[in-house]
C-alpha cells in the first residue's frame, strides 16, 4: 500500500497545512514577544507612580526606618547619603493613613500650597481656552496674508522654550507692578498662543461651507461663532483643556522667577523643599498632588489622545 | 491637514462668495466682526510677548538702563565667554543631542510595537501615557530613591557584581535626567506617532505587499516617507521639552546642581535673582536665536524628504 502514489491534491493540502502551522507558531511567538516588551515598558513606566502611592501608606517610622538617609539635608540644600541601605519596598508593612490624616488635618500648609496650584492653574485653564475660542474663530473664518503672519508669529512664540519667553515676561511684569502677585503667572498663562494654534488648527478642518449657509440663513457672526463653531468644537476644547492644565500643574520656572514670596508657590515647587523632618508627609502630598491629574486622564483619555494628534504636523 | 488648505483655499477663491461681496474687506462688516474676535488674544500676545521682546533686544545692546549707551555686541560677548554660561549652554546641547534622536527612535519602536497584533492595546496606551500626567514633583521622590547612592539602581547594579554608582553625583547625572525625559516623553510621542502610522493610505500599503516587498522594504521606502512631517514634529516637540528638562534637575537637586547637570535654565535663574537685565537679555536673543536656526534647518530637512508625499 506503501507504494501507492499519494494523490498530490492531498499531498499540497498538507504541505500547506504544514505551513500554515509554521506561520501560526510565528505569529504566535511574535505576539508573544510584542506583548512582553510592551510589559516590560509599562512595568517600567509604571513603577515610579505605583511606589509613591503604595509608599504614602507607610507609617512616618516606617520611612524614616526605609528612606530616612536619602532625604538627610545639608545647608546647601542638597540630599546627601548619611548612613546605611535603602530599602525600597512596595508593599508597606503596615497599612496606615496617618500621613494622610496629618497633611489634611493637622498641617494647614501643605493644603494651602495645594490650594494655591489650584488658584495659580484653573483661572488660566478657562481663560486661556476663551481667548483662544475667539482668536481661533478669528484666524479660521476668513484667511488672509496678514493673518496668515501673524499666526506665523504665534507658531514661532509657542515653540519657543520657556527661557527666552521668561524675561519678556518678567520685563512686563515688573513694568505693570504686578511681580509677586499671582496675575505675573496668570496674565503671561492666558494669553500664551499655545490654545489658539491647537483650536485653529482644529476650527480650519470645518467646512466654510457649513458657515455660509448659516450666513445665508442670515446668521451673524456672534451667532456663527456661539451656535456653530463653539458646538463643533467642544471635543478639541476639552483635549485642549486638558493639555493646558497637566502643563500648568507641572509648572516650576514660572513660579520660581515671577514669584519671589515661596507664601504663593504652588505645591510643584514647595515638594522639592519639604525639609527632612516632614519627609513621612512627602509621599503622601506627592500623592495627594498627583490625584487632580489623574482623574484628569482616567477620565478624558480620549481626549488627551485626540489633543496631541491635532498637534502632529505643525504646517496644517 | 489636507483637508484644511483644501477648504481654505476653496473659501478664497469660491465664486458665490465673490458674486455676493465678501471678499472685499470694506463691505462686509461680517469680517471685521470676526477680526474682533482676534483682538483680546493679539493684543495680550503683544504685551506679555512680542513688545517686550524689543524690549529685550533693546537692553541686550545698551550698558545699563540708567546711562542706556549704546555699546553693541559687548553683552553678548561677555555673556558668551562667562563660564557658566558655555557650561550650562554645552550641558543643554549635548543632552538635547543625546536626548532627541532617543525620543524619537524609541518612541517610533513603542509606535510601531502597538501598531502590531499584541492584545490589551488599549491598556497598554493608558500605562505609557500615564508619566505625562502625573506632576513631576510627585515621582520626584522616589526617583531619589532609586539613584540615591545606596539606592535601588546600585542594588541591582551591585547583583552584577558591579561597583556602585554615585548617579546624582557624577558624570552618570546626565543618564538619569535622559532617563527621566524618556519616561516622561515617551508616550506622548508614541501617540504622534501611532496617528501618524495609522493615517498611511492603505491601498499604498497593499500595493507594496502585492509587489511582495518585505516589511523592511515597506517600512524604509513607505512608512517612513509618510512620517516624515512627523517625525519633523516630534523632533521639534523633543527639543522644546529637552529644555523642559531643568524641572526634574531643579526638583531633584536644588539651584546648583553637579556641573554637568547645570543647565541654561540655571543660568537663567541665578542671574535672574541678581537682576542683571542685560545679561539675560542676550542670552535669552541667543537662545530664541539658535532655537529659530535649528527649527529652520529641521523644517528645510523635512521639506527635502517629504516633498513627494502631501503629509
Amino acid at each position: 500500500m506503501s507504494l501507492k502514489r499519494r494523490d498530490p491534491a492531498e499531498l499540497w493540502s498538507r504541505r500547506l497545512k504544514r505551513r500554515k502551522k509554521i506561520k501560526n507558531t510565528r505569529r504566535m511567538i511574535r505576539i508573544l514577544l510584542g506583548t512582553m516588551v510592551a510589559g516590560c515598558f509599562a512595568v517600567l513606566f509604571l513603577m515610579p507612580i505605583i511606589l509613591t502611592i503604595t509608599n504614602s501608606f507607610m507609617s512616618s517610622s516606617e520611612i524614616a526606618a526605609n528612606y530616612g538617609q536619602v532625604f538627610a539635608t545639608t545647608d546647601s540644600g542638597g540630599k546627601v547619603f548619611i548612613s546605611s541601605k535603602v530599602n525600597l519596598k512596595f508593599i508597606p508593612d503596615m497599612v496606615s493613613f496617618s500621613q494622610y490624616v496629618t497633611v489634611l488635618f493637622k498641617s494647614p500648609d501643605y493644603l494651602l500650597k495645594f490650594w494655591n496650584s489650584v488658584i495659580l492653574v484653573v483661572p488660566i485653564v478657562v481663560f486661556q481656552l476663551l481667548v483662544a475660542a475667539g482668536a481661533s474663530f478669528g484666524f479660521s473664518r476668513y484667511r488672509g496674508r496678514i493673518k496668515e503672519l501673524i499666526f506665523f508669529v504665534y507658531i514661532i512664540l509657542m515653540l519657543m522654550p520657556y527661557q527666552v519667553t521668561l524675561v519678556p515676561n518678567y520685563l512686563v511684569s515688573d513694568w505693570l507692578h504686578i511681580l509677586d502677585t499671582n496675575w505675573a503667572i496668570w496674565l503671561p498663562g492666558i494669553f500664551s498662543p499655545f490654545a489658539v494654534f491647537l483650536l485653529t488648527k482644529y476650527m480650519r478642518r470645518i467646512p466654510v461651507s457649513v458657515m455660509e449657509a448659516a450666513q445665508i440663513d442670515g446668521a451673524g457672526e456672534w451667532q456663527i461663532f456661539t451656535k456653530i463653531c463653539m458646538p463643533l468644537c467642544k471635543g478639541a476644547m476639552c483635549s485642549i483643556a486638558i493639555l493646558i492644565f497637566i502643563d500648568y500643574w507641572n509648572m516650576v520656572e514660572q513660579p520660581l522667577i515671577l514669584l519671589s514670596d515661596s507664601n504663593k508657590h504652588p505645591l510643584s515647587v514647595f515638594l522639592s523643599k519639604i525639609n527632612s523632618g516632614e519627609i513621612g508627609l512627602a509621599f503622601a502630598v506627592a500623592t495627594i498632588y498627583m490625584v487632580p491629574p489623574i482623574l484628569v486622564f482616567l477620565y478624558g483619555e480620549d481626549y488627551l489622545v485626540e489633543g496631541i494628534t491635532y498637534q502632529g504636523g505643525i504646517k496644517g | 491637514m489636507k483637508i484644511a488648505k483644501h477648504t481654505g483655499k476653496r473659501g478664497e477663491k469660491n465664486p458665490s462668495a465673490i458674486r455676493a461681496g465678501k471678499t472685499g474687506s470694506h463691505k462686509n462688516p461680517g469680517k471685521w466682526m470676526a477680526n474682533g474676535f482676534l483682538l483680546p488674544s493679539i493684543l495680550g500676545v503683544l504685551l506679555f510677548f512680542v513688545l517686550p521682546f524689543f524690549i529685550v533686544i533693546y537692553y541686550s545692546v545698551i550698558d545699563n538702563p540708567i546711562n542706556a549707551e549704546f555699546v553693541g555686541f559687548d553683552n553678548f560677548k561677555m555673556v558668551f565667554e562667562n563660564a557658566a554660561f558655555r557650561q550650562a549652554a554645552f550641558n543643554t546641547m549635548t543632552f538635547s543631542a543625546i536626548a532627541m534622536p532617543l525620543a524619537v527612535v524609541l518612541s517610533l519602536l513603542l509606535a510601531i510595537l502597538m501598531e502590531s497584533k499584541i492584545p490589551f492595546k488599549s491598556q497598554f496606551r493608558t500605562f505609557f501615557l500615564s508619566p505625562m500626567m502625573v506632576p513631576i514633583a510627585s515621582v520626584v521622590l522616589i526617583w531619589q530613591v532609586l539613584f540615591h547612592y545606596n539606592g535601588m539602581m546600585n542594588e541591582v547594579i551591585g547583583w552584577f557584581g558591579k561597583d556602585k554608582i554615585d548617579w546624582l553625583n557624577s558624570d552618570y547625572a546626565q543618564v538619569v535626567i535622559i532617563v527621566l525625559f524618556l519616561w516622561k516623553n515617551l508616550g506622548y510621542n508614541m501617540i504622534l506617532f501611532m496617528s501618524a502610522l495609522s493615517s498611511i493610505p492603505k491601498d499604498i500599503l497593499e500595493v507594496a505587499v502585492l509587489e511582495s516587498a518585505t516589511p523592511m522594504q515597506i517600512f524604509w521606502h513607505i512608512k517612513l516617507r509618510y512620517l516624515s512631517s512627523t517625525i519633523l514634529f516630534v523632533t521639534i516637540m523633543s527639543l522644546i521639552n529637552s529644555f523642559k528638562v531643568f524641572r526634574e534637575i531643579y526638583l531633584l537637586k536644588g539651584d546648583y546642581p553637579y556641573p554637568t547637570m547645570y543647565m541654561l535654565q540655571h543660568f537663567m535663574n541665578n542671574t535672574f535673582s541678581k537682576l542683571d537685565y542685560q545679561k539675560m537679555s542676550a542670552a535669552a536673543i541667543m537662545m530664541a536665536v539658535v532655537m529659530v536656526i535649528i527649527i529652520g534647518i529641521l523644517f528645510l530637512t523635512e521639506n527635502y524628504f517629504g516633498k513627494d508625499v502631501e503629509g
